[in-house]
Order: structure tokens, then C-alpha cells, then sequence
């Protein structure tokens, strides 16, 4: 049943990436419990807008939770309550009249705030850039099942390629490590017979891409928890275990 | 048509490349992953020799002489090929080693985890991260600092005015009868067990043993191994305060030593 409730929202605002961020708190009244997160939040900047203010910066594109682009720590938690779903997901029928709601953009080193909730994501695209690709030959699209792949392996790299990109697991990590998301980049290749080409140096320097901006994880498990897409850590283990090979099979190669 | 690569511009690394890069295999090390490797393959060295420290201490329930004759046998290991104490000598040396190893990845990499993360001003919600998980940086140093005691209270004996070299039951009981040291041993070897329920489970992805039919086995054998050492380890000060290990200050091996040298001028 639609329903309208009235919230106390704290949001952070910050001017620019060197500016100094605060607090501020708005009264968001008459929310439809039926509005998205988002949605909540575009009718809170019109207000702002009528009002002469400065709206609040945040992002999102697809809000269908496939394009990874919203993220927003709602209440201390990635994505907000709910589990499995991105931001643009969550619906205000997740919160009751009269709650606050404190919400954050993500925090880490390596994503710095651009402007209020929206931060710098670029370094995610750094540890993609180091390997998170196969080279084949473009042209004619090849023959359906011309590469045999398990029904199972097929499965397992699909569950790692659901990974939208979106940063939750950095953001709920209490080590900012992005171990989950590189895993996922990682494993979602190095699972299929597509991968196996640049196997091994895809997992090098991937991994050493993403030492470079993040954390160590100490396997907490909060990243699999905060994940939109519910991705386990399962294929941390797994890439652990790839570049410790690959730093074998490497040298064996390099000679 | 020309295919353009351009390289993603991004914030500056919170980690600076090593600025002299090891031979392989040390390059491994050098490393956050490898890093977590040792520290996996450290801990399991370290865990191995806390199970077995354990089960020989329970040899204090049989009485003096014999856990007196375990400790003996212990400097005999391995007698046939080399000269006595010396394999006891080679497994210190490797407990010495994995323990520095396992400190330095520890500290290193919460230096880069620290240097990595933002905290959050409103607060933060743990979902999954529980207490063990979350104090391993506290339990840690609490061991090693008691671990320095441990050594210096019943190996070197410089905080025991009745140490006697060689008897493991009387200074044992010595010892933990004082009141602040059995709450100084329960103390440090709950932090133990703590420590010991989130590395167990941790080093199994650390070290990529990973198979999902096995994977729910993990907890147990974490939240065993935590269990057992805390029965085994707490037991000891619990005992000597409730007074089923006292040998009321006067040491069997010791007089037996004196007994045998007495012998000795007899004939």
C-alpha cells in the first residue's frame, strides 16, 4: 500500500574535491513509500531548486541496478538495508515515518569526493585497464558453441561478470580494499577458455594495479554483504590463489 | 584508422612501488597478496605450534617428574642424527622467523590499509566483520607483549625469585598462584583464542584453499581450534589458583638433581 512518510535526511555536501565537507540536515516530507531512493532524492533537490539552493550532487544513469553507477552509504551501510540491491533499488517503503537518514558518498583514499555524494571512481577503471579484457581477433561473430564451456564453470563466471562496477564492496570495506570487485574482474575471464590466453598476466597486473590504490583485506566478509549483485568472496580466494601461480608461471615464462 | 590507447589518469597510488625490488622469489613478499600469503603460511606455523604447546603443557596433570621427563625428551628429539637440542634449536629458530614474519606482513599491511581508508563521519554499520575479526590488530600486539612475559616469567625466569631450571611444575606453579598473573594468562590467552578464530578461518582464503563442497568447514575448524586452545590454555592458571597443581614451593626435579650428584660423590 502507498503510503506517504516524512523523514529527516543528514547529507553530506562539499563543495569540491579540496573543500571542506559537512553535514546538513533537510526535511524530506510527503515521501511516496512507493518513490525510489533516488527518486527521493530528485524530489528533495526541486524543493531545494524552488528554494533557490544548491541541489545535492549525486549519480546514477540505468536505475535498474545494472549500470553500477549510483552508490551512496546510506545509514552506515553500502547501498543501504537491503540486501542484494543497488541503490536506485531501494525503496522508501524500506524506511518508516519520522526515521533519519544519514547519507554519505563512499569513502576511501582512492575515491576522492568530487562534489557532495558523487566521488572519483577512476581508479576502478585503472585496475580494469591493467587486464580486465581478453584480445581476440574482431570480425564475423564466431560459431555458438564453438568454444565448449561447462554448464558449471559457465554459471561460476557469470555470477563474477554480474560485478557492475559500482564500488560498495571499497565503500563497506574497513580496509577500503577493493579485493572483491578485482576478484570478480579477475575470475569472471580467468573461469572461462576465453581467458586463459592472458591468464596469468591479467592476474599480476590486475592485482598489482589494485595494491597500488587500495587496501589489504583481512577478510572481514563485508564487501560479499554490501555487493548488489551478492558476488562471493569466494573468488578472492580464488585470485589469491592465481597470483601466487602467476607469479610462478610468469618467470617460468619470462625465462 | 588508428586505435588509440590512452591510460586511464586516476587519483595518486596510496602505495608507492618498493624502492628496491628483491630477487624472485622475495619479490613475492614485496607484494600485498604475497604478504597475506606469508602471513597465512606463518600463521598456520604458528598454530601448529600452539596446538602442540598446548597438548604437551597438559603432561603437568600427570606431576611433576613427568612433564619434567617431556620437556627432557623434547631436547632429545632427534638425538640419533644430530647433537642434542639441536633439531629443538632448528624448530625455535623457525618459530622465531615465521613469528617476525608474520608481525612485519601484519604491520606493513595495516599501514597501507590505514593509508587506504577514509572513515566515515556518520558512522558505519558491521554486517559481516565480527569482534574477532575487527580486533585482530588488538590481539595481536596483547600476544606478542605476552608472549615476551610468557618467555621471561617461565623460560628465563627473571620475574620468579624460586625459578629452578628444568622443572616446568614448580615454576609453573610458582607463577600462576600469584593472583595477577593467572588474570594476566586468562587475559592474554582469551585474546589468543580470539586471534586464532579469525586467522584460522582467514588463512584459508589468504592462501586460496578454497572448494565451496568444504567451505562451511572452515567456521568449524576455526571456532574448534579457537575453542580447544582456550579450554587447554585457561586451564592451567585455573588449576594452579584452584590448587590441583601445587607442589607447596619445594621442586622434585631439583632435589632429585641433588640426590643424583649425591650419588655420584658416594662412589
Amino acid at each position: 500500500m502507498s503510503a506517504e512518510i516524512n523523514l529527516t535526511l543528514k547529507v553530506w555536501r562539499q563543495a569540491g574535491p579540496s573543500a571542506e565537507g559537512r553535514f546538513v540536515t533537510y526535511e524530506a516530507d510527503g515521501i511516496s513509500t512507493d518513490a525510489s531512493f533516488l527518486e527521493m532524492l530528485d524530489i528533495v533537490n526541486e524543493r531545494l531548486i524552488e528554494a533557490g539552493d544548491e541541489p545535492i550532487v549525486f549519480e546514477s544513469d540505468c536505475r535498474e541496478g545494472i549500470c553500477g553507477t549510483c552508490g551512496l552509504m546510506i545509514n552506515g551501510q553500502a547501498h543501504g538495508p537491503q540486501k542484494g540491491t543497488a541503490t536506485c533499488q531501494l525503496h522508501m517503503r524500506s524506511f518508516s515515518d519520522g526515521d533519519h537518514i544519514v547519507i554519505e558518498p563512499w569513502r576511501a583514499t582512492s575515491f576522492p569526493v568530487l562534489r557532495d555524494l558523487a566521488v572519483d571512481r577512476r581508479a576502478m577503471d585503472a585496475i580494469i585497464g591493467a587486464g580486465g579484457y581478453i584480445s581476440v581477433n574482431t570480425g564475423a561473430a564466431p560459431d555458438a558453441n564453438l568454444t565448449p564451456v561447462p554448464k558449471e564453470t559457465a554459471d561460476t563466471a557469470f555470477d563474477a561478470a554480474a560485478c557492475i562496477g559500482c564500488g560498495a564492496c571499497v565503500a563497506a570495506c574497513p580496509n577500503s580494499a577493493a579485493q572483491l570487485f578485482t576478484a570478480a574482474k579477475v575470475q569472471h575471464l580467468n573461469l572461462l577458455p576465453q581467458g586463459q590466453a592472458q591468464r596469468w598476466a591479467r592476474t599480476e597486473a590486475m592485482v598489482e594495479t589494485m595494491e597500488a590504490f587500495f587496501g589489504s583485506c583481512t577478510n572481514h566478509g563485508e564487501c560479499e554483504e554490501a555487493c548488489p549483485k551478492e558476488i562471493p568472496i569466494d573468488f578472492i580466494a580464488w585470485t589469491n590463489r592465481d597470483y601466487i601461480k602467476a607469479k610462478v608461471k610468469n618467470r617460468k615464462l619470462a625465462g | 584508422m588508428v586505435q588509440s590507447m590512452t591510460r586511464v589518469s586516476t587519483p595518486p597510488p596510496v602505495r608507492s612501488e618498493p624502492k628496491i625490488k628483491l630477487p624472485w622469489p622475495l619479490s613475492i613478499y614485496q607484494t600485498a597478496v604475497g604478504k597475506k600469503w606469508v602471513m597465512g603460511l606463518t600463521g598456520a606455523a604458528l598454530l601448529g605450534f600452539i596446538v602442540v604447546h598446548m597438548i604437551g603443557n597438559l603432561h603437568l596433570y600427570e606431576g611433576p617428574l613427568e612433564i619434567h621427563e617431556y620437556a627432557e625428551t623434547l631436547r632429545d628429539l632427534g638425538t640419533k642424527l644430530l647433537p642434542r637440542t639441536w633439531l629443538l634449536w632448528i624448530m625455535r629458530i623457525g618459530l622465531i622467523i615465521a613469528f617476525a614474519l608474520h608481525i612485519h606482513s601484519a604491520y606493513s599491511l595495516s599501514r597501507m590499509s590505514l593509508a587506504a581508508d577514509q572513515r566515515y563521519p556518520g558512522g558505519r554499520n558491521y554486517i559481516a566483520a565480527n569482534f574477532a575479526s575487527r580486533t585482530m590488530r588488538w590481539t595481536g600486539p596483547i600476544i606478542g607483549l605476552y608472549l615476551f612475559y610468557h618467555l621471561a616469567d617461565l623460560t628465563w625466569g627473571w620475574f620468579n625469585p624460586d625459578f629452578v631450571r628444568g622443572d616446568p611444575y614448580h615454576n609453573v606453579s610458582e607463577s600462576l598462584s600469584s593472583i595477577p598473573v593467572a588474570i594476566l594468562y586468562i587475559v592474554a590467552n582469551t585474546a589468543l583464542a580470539v586471534h586464532i578464530f579469525h586467522g584460522t578461518w582467514s588463512m584459508f582464503q589468504s592462501l586460496g584453499v578454497n572448494s565451496p563442497r568444504y567451505n562451511h568447514l572452515r567456521r568449524y575448524l576455526a571456532a574448534g581450534l579457537a575453542g580447544i586452545i582456550l579450554v587447554g590454555n585457561l586451564s592451567f592458571p585455573i588449576f594452579v589458583q584452584a590448587g590441583v597443581i601445587d607442589d607447596n614451593g619445594r621442586s622434585v626435579v631439583e632435589e632429585l638433581q641433588q640426590n643424583s650428584a649425591a650419588e655420584g660423590e658416594d662412589h
